[in-house]
């Protein structure tokens, strides 16, 4: 009898914390929708801020971030992807190759913030690339890296290596089972990885205020060494830096209502694409 | 006049400082099945895979000693090792197609050794003819090759090796994973390969070892006890040891 009562105790105690968290996270969805759904409109996603911002749209601000993120990815993906195939393909496991596993997790605990001053030092000042989304998209580029290497290796990790043994004994070569077996079993492991990384950096705004985000820009363009505006750089001015804070907050909802969809959208993505995939096993 | 395919001299293989094959002499005919037995962990698996080199992943491995494919070094530098893999194929205990359809995992063998295209079709046929996978797939070449069964999972496994014409066959334990009825298919197919090609099978099954061998390896503690007929082996073996394991009192 006391045996089920503890049980039972145990188990209201588990589901009460998952519920509370759960319910946390609703207040927190409801309330930014709630207030923020006045604000979006076909209009507010479509046009540029007027009046000093207390009117109008967000859209160099959604431009600002897609293309930061496209850069970002383009960056990071090819690079993150061949770092991991090496640790775990080639490398020989020796303290060297420990090291730089060890250091590759350690960068990704580093605050994002010194990887905003290591981008300002670096790209915008020692290469000469100046204030630019190409800046802020290098240096969000390489906060993304760790991440990408990290779930990328354990996609690759997850492969047999009866697989890899297949090709070889056919006389193909470790690259050939790499890129035709190994690369391909591992894709949607992979996908899952980048993109939670790309909607992790969509949302970042420490590493870019010093590389590149501008507070207003009048006009898109897509040019790589322009100043930009980014979503998440966009609230934080709406909501602490704005000359009008109490006029413009239900912008500032709306600009959180349109972020949070935007990565929701990136998460469904990697979500379908990892359901297929163990579909198809 | 027998005809030695591959042979093994005075081979001794290390993982680390644990040795695993103990001064082992062997040699091969051609066009005849060889069983390797033996307790698990007496080498019998890691003396197969020293042939075709599959031990080149692991970097603790070292191998001593002189391998040759007829009078081939298969460890000289300068031999490539997709080469002599392309020589030597090779059969694994479970069955692991690639995952790709059931033609692209005959085709892709081919196509990496630059077969010309036009021929890949009749090769296929032919392979699959002769691994007794026709019947049953010529209709479904673009299925996925995981959706097979496992027993033809293993011929095609064992189709996809013989799609390059190989001169000798590797098997580790090929009907491990497999039902009776799908042993029994592979063991006819053993048989009739072997006019072709020369075959190294490793295989825990006493039976098996007597119906398909020519000739019967006995391994111990990485060490090669006796090597003979499989007549020999299994009616009047020569060593007390071979004996014991053949009539079942260990292993």
């Amino acid at each position: 009898m006391i045996k089920k009562i503890k049980y039972f105790f145990n188990w209201i105690l588990l589901l009460g914390s998952t519920l509370l968290v759960c319910l946390i996270l609703g207040v927190i969805l409801w309330d930014i929708f709630s207030k923020g759904r006045s604000a979006v409109s076909w209009d507010f996603i479509s046009q540029f801020p007027t009046n000093g911002m207390t009117k109008g749209g967000i859209l160099p601000a959604i431009v600002g971030t897609l293309l930061l993120t496209f850069i970002t990815t383009i960056f990071a993906v090819p690079f993150g992807v061949a770092c991991a195939i090496y640790l775990n393909e080639y490398a020989r496991p020796s303290v060297l190759t420990n090291i730089i596993r060890a250091s590759i997790r350690n960068l990704a605990g580093i605050p994002s913030i010194i990887y905003g001053l290591f981008g300002l030092a670096l790209f915008v000042q020692a290469l000469h690339l100046g204030t630019s989304v190409l800046s802020a998209g290098l240096t969000l580029g390489l906060l993304s890296l760790p991440y990408i290497i990290t779930t990328t290796e354990e996609a690759l990790k997850r492969i047999p290596n009866s697989m890899r043994e297949a090709t070889l004994a056919l006389g193909a070569t470790q690259f050939e089972t790499i890129k035709d077996v190994v690369v391909p079993k591992a894709l949607p492991g992979i996908l899952t990885g980048v993109i939670l990384t790309m909607s992790r950096a969509a949302g970042e705004t420490a590493p870019i205020l010093f590389t590149g985000v501008a507070f207003y820009i009048n006009g898109i363009s897509a040019s790589p060494n322009q100043e930009f505006m980014a979503l998440p750089y966009h609230l934080y001015m709406l909501s602490t830096q704005h000359q009008a804070i109490e006029q413009v907050r239900p912008l500032a909802y709306g600009t959180a209502s349109v972020l949070i969809l935007l990565v929701f959208i990136l998460n469904i993505i990697a979500f379908y694409i990892r359901f297929k995939h163990r579909t198809q096993e | 006049m027998e005809e030695i395919k591959l042979s093994a001299h005075n081979l001794n293989l290390f993982f680390g400082k644990k040795q695993i094959l103990k001064n082992v002499n062997i040699d091969f005919i051609k066009n005849q099945v060889t069983s390797l037995i033996g307790p698990s962990g007496c080498g019998k698996s890691t003396l197969l895979r020293t042939f075709n080199r599959m031990h080149d992943l692991s970097p603790e491995a070292k191998i001593e000693g002189t391998l040759k494919l007829e009078n081939l070094n298969i460890y000289d530098k300068k031999n490539s090792v997709t080469e002599i893999r392309k020589r030597i194929g090779m059969v694994f205990q479970k069955p692991n197609p690639l995952p790709k359809s059931i033609y692209e995992n005959l085709s892709y063998a081919l196509k990496i050794h630059n077969f010309p295209k036009n021929e890949i079709p009749q090769l296929i046929e032919k392979a699959l003819k002769e691994s007794y996978l026709w019947d049953e797939v010529k209709d479904e070449f673009k299925k996925p090759a995981v959706k097979l069964s496992g027993g033809q999972q293993q011929r095609l496994c064992i189709a996809r090796t013989v799609v390059l014409r190989p001169e000798v066959i590797l098997m580790d334990e090929p009907c491990s994973a497999l039902d009776p009825i799908s042993t029994r298919k592979i063991e006819d197919l053993i048989l009739i390969l072997k006019k072709d090609y020369t075959i190294v099978i490793v295989t825990h099954n006493m039976q098996q070892a007597q119906r398909i061998s020519d000739k019967v390896a006995f391994m111990y503690l990485g060490e090669l006890i006796e090597f003979n007929t499989s007549e020999n082996i299994f009616k009047q073996p020569q060593k007390d040891l071979t004996k014991n394991y053949v009539n079942g009192h260990f292993g």
